[in-house]
């Protein structure tokens, strides 16, 4: 077996589409652009596409680093690539930055054709069913009439799961990682207190601080630190940071002393430089929105029935943002309607955010059941 | 694919066309591959070793990660037409727990176990050592099984519980053993029901 390698130089791609798509909040957008980028090549009979789709943060920069900046590497790198577990020289990766993002696809920071000002807090509310909607007519462009997986974590996990319910017929192989058929009132109280802290930043401007000239900095950078709370476990903190002092002891200030302070800090106010507020608010409240069952009654098993992929369901142990119990509600719900699906519990220390670490199990794992995917071989 | 194992062929006698099976300890998923194969069963292994987990995938059988020491909550009664565990009773310390529980998800539960009341065990302790052997191969100091009991122990228990043993083969590394099965059979291999 070969070293596993970076796909190398990428370059970004933009599509534009022009008709109007009709999202579930009611709104509409009249024409829009998805930026995406993709690594390894579509076979003859296009049947070794596979869709990554991301998670709050994230971006269609899933792979690869820029030719201009060779520091700028993909966010999961560790797993697409030459060798990698989502093996390029297989299959044809596809990564999306979703609508209403800030990485250059449509979102609150593009101009609005019917005022000629960028969208701010005018641009629509999205949901994942409408993420899923965009990608497929990205598919459709790309003549990719299945994909042979779908996958992501965390928000991109529930993403691969739409993508099972909305086009059945689309998605030969679903895997959902980190990831949760619906928010908790606990994850949501905690969105909500991410929201708020930008929404009551002076600098907020109701939505409107481009046309001020200025950013919620301050919102973002404790939205920024709430959230990273989550995604790390009380045991990768104690390991981390425990209560080590920067001073080497304690010094009475509300400076930051700690070194998690810091640390939280430093995280914030690195993701305020280069995060647009409204995309948060936005992709935040897409999050809390998802629910595949509430049309159901709260019926997850009624919500899957219209699957017809295989899946593989993975969570990991310390995730407490969304815990091993979720995954086990999809597991549960896919093996009431009989469908393949594959789980693993991945023992680790590192929280919600494991899903993007080079762990040798769970990569195991995912090469494992990526490597058992057939497709038709290159020419 | 490992090597096909002899009670394999029996358990699949019991197990019609089609049916779903649900395999506890399904180590690389080969039974739950041999019944795909030659009984196009709808099968799901639990398992709780990442590497078994590993291999099952591999090894194109649906496979679920889970602690069987917390039984099997979660799934629904009567869901599966077989639960199936080979080889893992005498591991787990719940044994009327998860004996109810198979039989609360399965119409019909399979389950294999070493004897300790083989002869050869016997002779063994009657030498002074606890007995290791082709299914017992651990020493005492290092063995996975945490349950120590015999073919006769396991039919009683069954006569306590209410559960019926609807068929029942013991095996001598295995060939199948007609008569004395406590006595000549180092495996026991039974297939369970509930009074109706």
């Amino acid at each position: 077996m070969t070293q596993p390698q970076s796909v190398g130089v990428v370059a970004p791609r933009t599509q534009r589409f022009t008709e109007p798509l009709l999202l579930k909040s009611g709104g509409r957008l009249e024409e829009y652009e998805l930026v995406y980028e993709t690594y390894g090549e579509l076979n003859a009979d296009r049947s070794n596409a596979v869709l990554v789709c991301h998670a709050l943060s994230g971006s269609h920069h899933v792979a690869g680093y820029y030719a201009d900046a060779p520091d700028n590497i993909g966010w999961w790198d560790n797993l697409v690539g030459p060798g990698k577990p989502l093996d390029t020289r297989k299959f044809f990766v596809i990564g999306v930055n979703n609508l209403g993002g800030c990485y250059g696809s449509t979102g609150p920071t593009s101009i609005d054709p019917a005022t000629g000002t960028s969208y701010g807090a005018n641009f629509p509310f999205v949901t994942v069913e409408d993420w899923v909607a965009s990608q497929a007519r990205l598919a459709d462009v790309l003549g990719i009439q299945q994909f042979a997986a779908v996958v992501g974590g965390s928000l991109g996990g529930m993403q691969a799961l739409s993508w099972t319910l909305q086009y059945p017929n689309r998605v030969a192989n679903a895997a959902v990682i980190a990831a949760a058929p619906k928010l908790s009132a606990e994850n949501i109280a905690f969105n909500e207190v991410a929201r708020q802290a930008i929404l009551t930043d002076p600098d907020y401007h109701d939505g409107d601080y481009t046309a001020h000239g200025v950013v919620p900095e301050r919102g973002l950078r404790l939205a920024r630190m709430v959230g990273h709370i989550t995604y790390l476990s009380d045991d990768a903190m104690a390991e981390k940071f425990g209560r080590s002092l920067r001073h080497g002891k304690q010094v009475f200030s509300y400076e930051a002393e700690f070194e998690i302070e810091s640390y939280l800090r430093y995280q914030g106010k690195k993701f305020a430089g280069y995060f647009d507020a409204n995309t948060y608010l936005l992709t935040t409240k897409a999050l809390d929105y998802f629910d595949p069952a509430f049309e159901y009654g709260g019926n997850l098993p009624a919500a899957l029935s219209r699957a017809q992929a295989d899946f593989l369901v993975v969570s990991f142990s310390t995730d407490w943002r969304f815990p091993p119990e979720r995954s086990h509600d999809i597991v549960q719900a896919l093996l009431h309607n009989r469908r393949s699906v594959s789980y693993a519990e991945i023992d680790s220390a590192a929280g919600h955010d494991s899903f993007l670490l080079n762990d040798a199990i769970y990569h195991g794992v995912l090469s494992a059941y990526f490597d058992r995917i057939k497709v038709t071989a290159h020419v | 694919m490992s090597k096909l194992r002899y009670d394999f062929q029996a358990i699949a006698e019991w197990i019609g066309e089609g049916e779903t099976v649900l395999d506890l300890g399904c180590g690389d998923g080969s039974l739950l591959r041999h019944l795909a194969d030659t009984r196009g069963v709808l099968g799901y292994g639990v398992e709780a070793d990442p590497d078994n987990v590993k291999a099952s995938i591999r090894n194109g059988i649906n496979v679920l990660q889970i602690d069987l020491e917390r039984g099997l909550a979660g799934f629904e009664d009567g869901f599966f037409d077989h639960v199936v565990m080979s080889f893992s009773l005498q591991a787990i310390h719940n044994t009327i727990g998860i004996l109810t529980e198979m039989l609360r998800v399965g119409h019909e539960a399979v389950v294999s176990f070493p004897n300790f009341a083989y002869w050869r065990h016997r002779q063994a302790i009657l030498n002074g050592h606890m007995p290791v052997s082709e299914n017992l191969p651990h020493q005492w100091y290092n063995t996975p099984n945490v349950r120590f009991f015999t073919i006769a122990d396991f039919e009683h228990l069954c006569e306590m519980n209410g559960i019926v043993i609807r068929d029942a083969i013991g095996f001598d590394e295995g060939v199948r053993v007609r008569e004395e099965p406590n006595f000549l059979a180092s495996v026991g291999l039974f297939r369970l029901g509930r009074e109706h």
